[in-house]
Formats: C-alpha cells, sequence, structure tokens
C-alpha cells in the first residue's frame, strides 16, 4: 500500500525542482527574443552599439540558461523516477509530447546556442542573426510541447482509458494538441517570459543609468525593454483572462478556489478582493467584495454563476458512488480479461473510474466503504483554498503592478526622460524580482489547483507515486537541497558580478580582450 | 505479425539509434571531462581541451534528454520501472550531470586557481561517473533487475540499491567509461596540438585498448550468466500487458538469437574491427579517422547488447514472466505511428544541422585563440 508521508514527499520535491527550474526558464524565453531583436536591428542599421547590446546581455542570458538546462534535466527524468504509476499510465500520452519537444525544440535551441556564443568570429552577420533567432524559436518551442503535456494533466482531452492494458491510451493527437488550455497556457506564459525579460533588461539598465555608466548601451536597452513590456504586460494580462475562462469550463473546483467561493450564490455573483478562507469551517473571514463583478470576470455576463465548493463536493460524492462500480470490475479484469460482465460493469461507469480510486486511498477494499470514507474523499476534491486564493491574487496584483510600471517607463523613455528620474530608476531595480514571483505564483494556482489530481478526474495524486521508502525520499530530497542552494548562490554571485563588471570597451561584450588576457596570464600558461 | 509489431521493432531500433547517439556524442563531452586533467597540466591546456567541445556538448547532451523522452514515449513501462527501481542510481546519475552545464559555463568565467580547480573536478566526476551507470545499467538488463507488477499495473520494485552494483555491471560500466575516454581522447587528438595532443594520443590509445578487454571479457562471461527465454507470450504485435507470458531463465541463453540467426555475429565483430580501428588510428594520430571508427564501434558494442537481449528490454528477477519485452512495454499503435513521423521529419534535420554547426567550428583550437577570444570557455 501507499504511504502518505511518500506521497507528500513526493509531491515536495517535485514542486520545488519545478518551481526551481522555473526560476530560470521564463528568462531564457523572453531573452532570447529580445537578444534576437538587438542583434536584428544591429544587422540591419549596422550600428555597433546594438552588437555590443546584444552581446553583453547575451552573456547575462547563458549564465541563466546554464542552471535552466541543467534544472531541466532533473524535470526530464522526475516523471519515471518519482511518479513512476503515474509515467506508467499516461506515458502513452504524455511520453509523445515529451519526446517531439527533444526533437523538435531542445536539439534546435541547443545546438544554436553553442553557435551563437562561439560563431561571433566564424558566421557572417546574417547566419549569425538566423543562429540567434532559431534559438528564440527553439526555446519557445520547448514551452510549446512541454506546456501541451502539462495541459493534459489540467485537461485531459484524446486520451481513452484502456482496460486491457490498464493504461490510457492515445485516441487522438490533434485533440491533444490543440486542446484549448494548451492553447491558452502557452500564450500566457510565453508572454509572461517575455515579461519577465522585459524587467530584467529594464532593471538592470536602469541599475547602470542610476550611475552614470553605459548610457548609450542602457538607455538603448531600456527603450527596447519598455516597449516589449508594455505589450507583453497587456498580452499576459489579457491571455490570463482567457485562461481563467478556460479553467472555469473544465476545472471548476480550481476556479472556486482561486476565488474562494464556498456557496454558490445567485447571479450576479460578488467578486472576493480579498479574504481569509478558512478551510476547516468552509467560510471567509474578513472579506472584501465587490458586488456583481466574479460573475462578469469568470463568465464575461451578468447572469452566469460559478459554482461554489458545496454543490462541487456533493456532485463529487455521486460520481465517486458511481466510480466504484467502475474500479471493482478492473480488478476483476485484471484477475480475467475475458471476463464479459465485468467489462460491461466497467463500460457503464469508467466516466468516474478516477473519482473511484479516489476513495481507495481510504478504502483500500471498496466492498466496505463507508459513507464517511465517501465524504472524506468529496472533501478531498477541494484543493488548497488559502493557498490557491492568495498565489491568484498575488500574480494578479503583480501584473497590474508590472502593467503601471512599464506604462511609466514607456512615457518616460519616448520622452527620453528616464535618465533625469533617479527615484525610477530605483524603482526599476527593485521591480526585478516580481515577474519572478509571479511566474511562481502563476504555477502554485496551477498546479495547487489541480489537487487531489495529477490527471485531472482521472488519476489521483496518491495513486501516481513511485513505491519508495520514506529514506529514500528523504535522501534525494537533501540532496537537491544542498545542491540546488549551492547552484543558486553560485549563480547569484556571477550574475551580480557580471553585471557590476558590465559592458567595457566598445566592440566587446564585457573585459577588453587584454585586460582578460592579463588576468589570465596569473594563472600561468 | 501486423504493422503494430512492426512499430515496435522499428521503436526498438530508433532507442538503439538514440543509445549510439548518446554514446558518441554525450561519451565523447564526457571523455574529456573525465580527461580534462590528465591532457591538460596547465589552465591553458585545459581550456583548449574545453573549448574543443565548448559549442558542441549542449547540443550533444540533448542525445540523453531525447533518449529519456523516447523511452517515455515508446517504451512507458520501461520509463516508469526502470528509473524508479535505479532510484538510489538515478539520483547518483543526475546530480552528477547537473552540474556539467555549471562547469562548462561557469569555470573560466573567474579566473582564480581554487575556483577553476574546483570545476575541474566536477567535470571529472560528471564525466566518470555517468558513463559508468550507464554502462551498468545496460550490464543489469543481463543479469535481470528485482521488479514484479501489482494488480493494477504498478512496479514494485524488491530489491535493494546494492544489488545494482553487481560484478558485471560494474564491467560494463568500465566498458563504457573505456569507450567514452576513448572518444574525448581522439576528439581531442583531432582538434589540439603539441603536449596536450600527445596525451590525448595516448588516452584514446590506452581507452580502445581497455575497451576490447573489457569487450571481450563481458563476452565471455555473459555465457555463465543466466540468461531469459520467452517460451509463451500473445502473438507480437497485440496489445497485452506483462502478466500474459510465460519466461524461464537458462545459463547462456543470452546467446538464443545468435544461435538462431548466427548473421548476428556480424555485429561483435564489427565492434571489435571497429575498436582496433581506432586503436591503430590513435598510434598512428589519425584523430578524424579513429573518431568515426569509435562511433562505429559505439554502435557495435550497443549493437551486441541489444541483440542478445532482444526482445527483452528489462528482465525481472524476481518474477521472470512479468519481464518487460518489445512486445508489452511499448505505446499504443498510434503513439508510436505519430512518433515516427516525428522521428522521420526531425531526425535527418537534426543530423543536417549538427554537422554544419561542427563544420562552422572546424579547425584545431589553439592556445592564443583561447587567450583572445572573450567568447570562449
Ligand atoms: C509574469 C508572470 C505572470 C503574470 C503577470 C500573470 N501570470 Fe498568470 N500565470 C503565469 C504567469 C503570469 C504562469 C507562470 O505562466 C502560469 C503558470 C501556469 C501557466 O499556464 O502559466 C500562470 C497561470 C495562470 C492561471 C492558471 C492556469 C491553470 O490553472 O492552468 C490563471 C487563471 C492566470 N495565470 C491568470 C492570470 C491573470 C488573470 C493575470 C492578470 C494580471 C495573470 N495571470 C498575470
Ligand atoms: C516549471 C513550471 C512548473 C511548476 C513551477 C510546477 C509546480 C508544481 C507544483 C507546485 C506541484 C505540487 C502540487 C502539489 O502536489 O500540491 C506540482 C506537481 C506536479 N506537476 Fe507541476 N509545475 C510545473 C510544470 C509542470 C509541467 C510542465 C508538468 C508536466 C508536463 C508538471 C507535472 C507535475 C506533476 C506530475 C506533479 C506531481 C503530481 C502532483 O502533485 O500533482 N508540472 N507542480
Ligand atoms: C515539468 C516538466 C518539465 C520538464 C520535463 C522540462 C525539461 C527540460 C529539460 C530537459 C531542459 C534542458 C534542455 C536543454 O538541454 O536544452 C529544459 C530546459 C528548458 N525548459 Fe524545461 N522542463 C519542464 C518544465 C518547463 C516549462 C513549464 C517550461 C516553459 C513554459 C519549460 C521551458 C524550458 C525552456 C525554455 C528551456 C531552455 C533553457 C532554459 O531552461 O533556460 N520547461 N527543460
Amino acid at each position: 500500500m501507499i504511504n502518505g508521508t511518500v506521497v507528500d514527499l513526493s509531491r515536495v520535491q517535485f514542486a520545488a525542482t519545478a518551481l526551481y527550474h522555473f526560476l530560470f526558464v521564463p528568462l531564457t524565453l523572453g531573452l532570447s527574443f529580445l537578444l534576437a531583436a538587438m542583434e536584428t536591428v544591429y544587422v540591419t542599421t549596422g550600428r555597433p552599439i546594438y552588437r555590443e547590446m546584444t552581446q553583453f546581455w547575451s552573456k547575462l542570458f547563458m549564465i541563466n540558461f546554464a542552471l535552466g538546462v541543467a534544472t531541466g534535466l532533473t524535470m526530464e527524468f522526475e516523471f519515471g523516477t518519482n511518479w513512476s504509476f503515474y509515467s506508467g499510465f499516461v506515458g502513452d500520452i504524455f511520453g509523445a509530447p515529451l519526446a517531439i519537444e527533444g526533437l523538435m525544440a531542445f536539439f534546435l535551441e541547443s545546438t544554436f546556442v553553442g553557435l551563437m556564443i562561439f560563431g561571433w568570429e566564424r558566421l557572417s552577420k546574417g547566419q549569425h542573426l538566423a543562429v540567434t533567432w532559431l534559438v528564440a524559436l527553439g526555446s519557445n518551442l520547448s514551452a510549446l510541447w512541454i506546456l501541451v503535456a502539462n495541459s493534459f494533466m489540467q485537461d485531459p482531452r484524446g486520451a481513452v482509458f484502456n482496460p486491457t492494458t490498464m493504461r490510457m491510451q492515445l485516441a487522438s493527437f490533434g485533440a491533444l494538441v490543440f486542446s484549448p488550455d494548451a492553447q491558452s497556457k502557452f500564450v500566457h506564459t510565453s508572454i509572461a517570459g517575455y515579461v519577465t525579460a522585459a524587467v530584467f533588461v529594464a532593471g538592470v539598465s536602469a541599475f547602470y543609468m542610476r550611475r552614470h555608466r553605459h548610457m548609450d548601451l542602457a538607455k538603448r536597452s531600456f527603450r527596447m525593454a519598455a516597449l516589449f513590456g508594455v505589450m507583453a504586460t497587456i498580452g499576459v494580462i489579457t491571455l490570463g483572462d482567457a485562461l481563467g475562462f478556460v479553467a472555469a469550463r473544465v476545472q471548476p473546483t480550481k476556479l472556486a478556489a482561486m476565488e474562494a467561493v464556498w456557496k454558490t450564490e445567485k447571479a450576479p455573483m460578488p467578486f472576493n478582493l480579498i479574504a481569509f478562507p478558512d478551510q476547516a469551517r468552509r467560510v471567509n473571514h474578513g472579506a472584501v467584495r465587490i458586488p456583481d463583478l466574479l460573475s462578469l470576470l469568470v463568465t464575461h455576463t451578468f447572469t452566469g454563476t460559478v459554482p461554489g465548493i458545496d454543490a462541487l463536493e456533493r456532485q463529487a460524492a455521486r460520481r465517486i458512488r458511481n466510480g466504484i462500480p467502475a474500479v471493482e470490475a478492473l480488478q476483476t479484469l485484471a484477475g480475467d480479461p475475458h471476463d464479459a460482465v465485468a467489462r460491461a460493469q466497467f463500460e457503464a461507469h469508467k466516466a468516474d473510474v478516477g473519482y473511484g480510486f479516489l476513495v481507495q486511498r481510504y478504502a483500500p477494499d471498496l466492498q466496505q466503504v463507508t459513507p464517511q470514507e465517501i465524504k472524506r474523499a468529496a472533501r478531498d476534491t477541494i484543493p488548497a483554498v488559502a493557498a490557491v486564493f492568495w498565489a491568484f491574487r498575488s500574480m494578479v496584483a503583480f501584473g497590474l503592478l508590472m502593467l503601471a510600471y512599464f506604462v511609466m517607463a514607456m512615457l518616460y523613455t519616448l520622452r527620453n526622460s528616464v535618465q533625469d528620474r533617479p527615484w525610477f530608476l530605483t524603482l526599476g531595480v527593485w521591480m526585478i524580482p516580481i515577474p519572478f514571483l509571479a511566474n511562481e505564483c502563476g504555477w502554485l494556482v496551477a498546479e495547487l489547483g489541480r489537487q487531489p489530481w495529477t490527471v485531472f478526474g482521472v488519476l489521483p495524486t496518491w495513486m501516481s507515486v513511485s513505491d519508495h521508502s520514506v529514506g529514500y525520499m528523504v535522501f534525494s530530497l537533501c540532496g537537491f537541497l544542498l545542491l540546488y542552494t549551492t547552484f543558486i548562490i553560485i549563480e547569484m554571485y556571477l550574475m551580480t558580478r557580471a553585471i557590476r563588471i558590465g559592458p567595457e570597451a566598445p566592440g566587446s561584450g564585457g573585459q577588453s580582450g587584454h585586460a582578460r588576457a592579463a588576468q589570465e596570464a596569473h594563472l600561468g600558461g | 505479425m501486423d504493422l503494430f509489431g512492426d512499430l515496435q521493432v522499428t521503436w526498438w531500433l530508433l532507442l538503439g539509434v538514440l543509445l549510439v547517439g548518446l554514446g558518441v556524442m554525450v561519451g565523447m563531452d564526457m571523455g574529456v571531462g573525465t580527461l580534462l586533467r590528465y591532457v591538460g597540466r596547465s589552465d591553458v591546456e585545459r581550456r583548449v581541451a574545453l573549448n574543443v567541445i565548448g559549442p558542441h556538448w549542449e547540443g550533444n547532451q540533448v542525445w540523453f534528454i531525447l533518449g529519456g523522452g523516447a523511452i517515455f514515449a515508446a517504451f512507458p513501462l520501461i520509463y516508469a520501472t526502470a528509473f524508479s527501481g535505479f532510484y538510489v542510481v538515478m539520483m547518483l546519475l543526475l546530480w552528477t550531470m547537473i552540474v556539467r552545464p555549471l562547469g562548462f559555463e561557469y569555470r573560466s568565467k573567474i579566473a582564480d586557481v581554487k575556483w577553476r580547480n574546483v570545476w575541474d573536478w566536477s567535470l571529472f566526476v560528471s564525466g566518470a561517473v555517468p558513463m559508468i551507470i550507464f554502462g551498468a545499467a545496460v550490464g543489469n538488463l543481463f543479469c535481470g533487475v528485482p521488479y514484479t507488477f501489482a494488480w493494477d499495473m504498478a512496479s514494485v520494485y524488491t530489491g535493494s540499491f546494492l544489488g545494482l552494483l553487481n560484478p558485471f555491471a560494474i564491467s560494463t560500466g568500465l566498458l563504457s567509461l573505456a569507450l567514452s575516454v576513448m572518444m574525448g581522447g581522439l576528439m581531442l587528438m583531432h582538434r589540439t596540438e603539441g603536449a596536450l595532443r600527445e596525451r590525448a594520443r595516448r588516452a584514446a590509445a590506452g581507452g580502445s585498448l581497455a575497451a576490447i578487454i573489457l569487450f571481450a571479457g563481458d563476452g565471455i562471461w555473459v555465457r555463465a550468466l543466466d540468461g531469459y527465454r520467452l517460451v509463451r507470450s500473445p502473438q507480437p504485435g497485440t496489445l497485452e500487458t506483462p502478466l500474459e507470458q510465460i519466461v524461464t531463465r537458462a545459463a547462456g541463453a543470452w546467446r538464443g538469437n545468435f544461435s538462431l540467426h548466427p548473421v548476428l555475429w556480424v555485429v561483435p565483430i564489427v565492434a571489435f574491427l571497429a575498436l582496433f580501428g581506432a586503436y591503430l588510428a590513435a598510434r598512428t594520430r589519425r584523430g578524424q579517422l579513429g573518431w568515426w571508427c569509435g562511433a562505429l564501434a559505439w554502435a557495435g558494442v550497443i549493437g551486441t547488447a541489444g541483440a542478445g537481449l532482444f526482445p527483452f528490454l528489462l528482465p525481472s528477477s524476481q518474477d521472470p514472466s512479468v519481464s518487460l519485452t518489445v512486445w508489452n512495454a511499448s505505446s499504443s499503435r498510434l503513439t508510436l505511428e505519430w512518433m515516427l513521423g516525428f522521428a522521420v521529419v526531425f531526425v535527418p534535420i537534426i543530423l543536417w544541422y549538427t554537422s554544419w554547426a561542427f563544420w562552422v567550428m572546424r579547425g584545431q583550437v589553439k592556445p592564443e585563440h583561447v587567450a583572445h577570444d572573450e567568447h570562449v570557455y
């Protein structure tokens, strides 16, 4: 039987390693585009300052990229090492986008990133520009395919469960790839990456302007970042709204948690601007509400309602009762795959087989299931409301904050007066962590809000884990903790160091060749 | 056998291609890492060695990532069972592998002896350890891995971590290390000059010689191991679970395929000839020729293992009859078809631009170049 501690530790480990991976990914996604844009200006206008800019920012890009790659390796194998039941159960569908990501995106990105860095002297201007664009394309394609995989977990389309093999099986590749969740998720997430890079570039440029260093490079970089940032922030907010719209349809439990709606009310429903949800007593404390707004935001009408947690739990209990015979039929089929009665029973109840699994956590023998156990499992279908609610509020607040910041940044830079506003430059530096936080919050909403499922409505999280001992899990968690902490310290050190050194003599992307040669000479030839 | 069966075999072959790509490309980079402190006695020499593979290691590493992804997509039960069963070893593999990108990217950022020494040793560890683990994992397939399945097809690992470190697996681990040292040495020989080149040459010759001995030794050893034989199973090419077959164990059974189809002996013979070719090329200072011989040798070695194991992918020592095979561990027909479509389109494109990247960066890496170009490692 699966050990609850192992489930929790596996979740902690996956969450920590994924959140960590996503500290580096958004910057790669966005900065690769900004690099390509800068280099395009260089190639079309021939002005060397843009070459210097491209080279300088690509140094910072590479420091970040190394950790993105390193932590991505963990992710690629963690499904097998820690979610072995999950991997066997949905590998038929889920593995495909992951493999395609390797074929289509990682090879492209990683092969050309080498040429982007090492190829300045060997490629023609046009060739080098093409290489930089291919890196940007590769990183964005990688986001596309991984998000197709992730969307399958949020809204499993294009697959059926096969009781003969006891696994899910691909039914339609098109339905998998063109799932509306995947589409809006991809656009929202990649644009979130552009926002991240824009804030980063603007912030570092502001740092230089504040100290009157590298003024030309900083002003131009700031302007590009500000324009890019305004558009991207508007995009991320618009698409965030679309994503909420999609989520509302496929995952009502996530929506109810995001908005802390304990009870269904008559339309138009009010919006909880602030609230302190209390999961045990199923109420909100200290709620500040705006009338009618929830219906408007979520359904884009005044007449739509949002199902509350009370109604969702009742529905879950019904589905659990309907799912139990499906699981029992599967147990029979495991012994005798040709049992026609069991097969018919499975067919009749298969829509809710996942809900049957859900209650098995408390009633391993489903014949003996009690109403309390069903009630408990039905309660499980509601994610951690306070965490999801606040993660969502924070993301939106950060998004609005960045929008305000970029609108100002754009106005000032177009009037060519940013450099004269020290307070705004200081603000720019302080804004750097904001998009990273917004990204992490977004994932917390998406992934915590999906609980208790790994594949929504089909496969509960508790079943998905590998059968490790607690000792193994503690071992691996400690290892990751140690390594990842060391890594982030080294990365932050190198990043701040590279920023402090900054771009130097024109025509060099960093320390001049001579300075470096002199330094190297100390080490002895 | 219908189309589904053909697809399964095709994906088994493609997996072989990916593993050869992994061995040749990642093995080469890891060989350079392993040899770094031996071939490079000064900092400049070490930087020259690193910059030989500097523009390529990231692209090469994707063979490893894609290997994982392709196992996941084409043989999900292998991905699920093997990676969770080998948990501790997998963690060691991951941890050593994730230090590598930082080693390459960060080592030369700071001109400080201690800083660089730490990264040099990290590159050594992250070169040698993963190669030993790859080889040992393949070796363990010949010994069988202790696992079984629950009613719902949850895999249950019943062995301990230490069981994976048996003597046969260690010898195959060393074989893979030797092959990687050979490839790293040959590449360095081809692209550097002077004392560095001489040391690389010696390493390449030593590596290929060690590989010849280990490969022959393992070939003899495997006859004494208990092999697996598929006695009865559903018709290949029908959807099945691993619970519907009968498998027995018998000494020498791993030679069954070779006895049945003597033409398969060509594969190990090619491996030996290629290894010998690589050795001679190293002796006669022909780096590029040697490199291609080395690549062929990887194909021969992996091909030999595959030919012996077929149709087994992951035999179970706990309960041989639930052993995972090409027939019962694969994805459905539709997935295999789609994936094959993507592979047919993208693998040639990948090979094309990878070759272009090597061509752009062709020629020898020289100390002057390393000292003056600020884009290098
Ligand atoms: C710079 C980062 C950033 C910003 C400013 C926003 N988001 Fe976001 N959001 C993300 C970065 C992000 C993300 C990290 O990219 C997520 C995590 C999972 C995903 O698909 O995208 C995400 C997820 C996410 C989800 C959950 C998707 C799911 O459950 O699958 C919703 C509903 C929104 N976002 C909505 C919004 C709204 C209405 C915003 C308005 C301001 C907003 N986001 C700003
Ligand atoms: C990089 C961005 C991502 C972040 C930050 C992230 C975050 C998280 C978090 C916080 C959890 C823990 C939820 C919980 O157990 O309570 C989780 C679970 C999980 N996520 Fe994600 N996730 C990311 C992307 C993905 C993607 C792209 C996939 C699939 C392709 C995925 C698959 C999973 C799986 C399998 C689990 C474990 C099962 C579970 O607990 O639900 N994640 N993730
Ligand atoms: C949880 C599932 C995930 C897995 C298995 C995974 C896997 C990987 C791997 C193996 C790499 C290294 C690739 C290389 O060598 O080039 C990588 C890097 C990358 N991943 Fe992830 N990843 C996950 C989540 C995500 C998400 C959610 C996104 C984007 C939305 C993303 C975007 C990227 C990008 C752009 C890179 C390239 C470089 C960089 O990271 O800085 N990944 N990922």
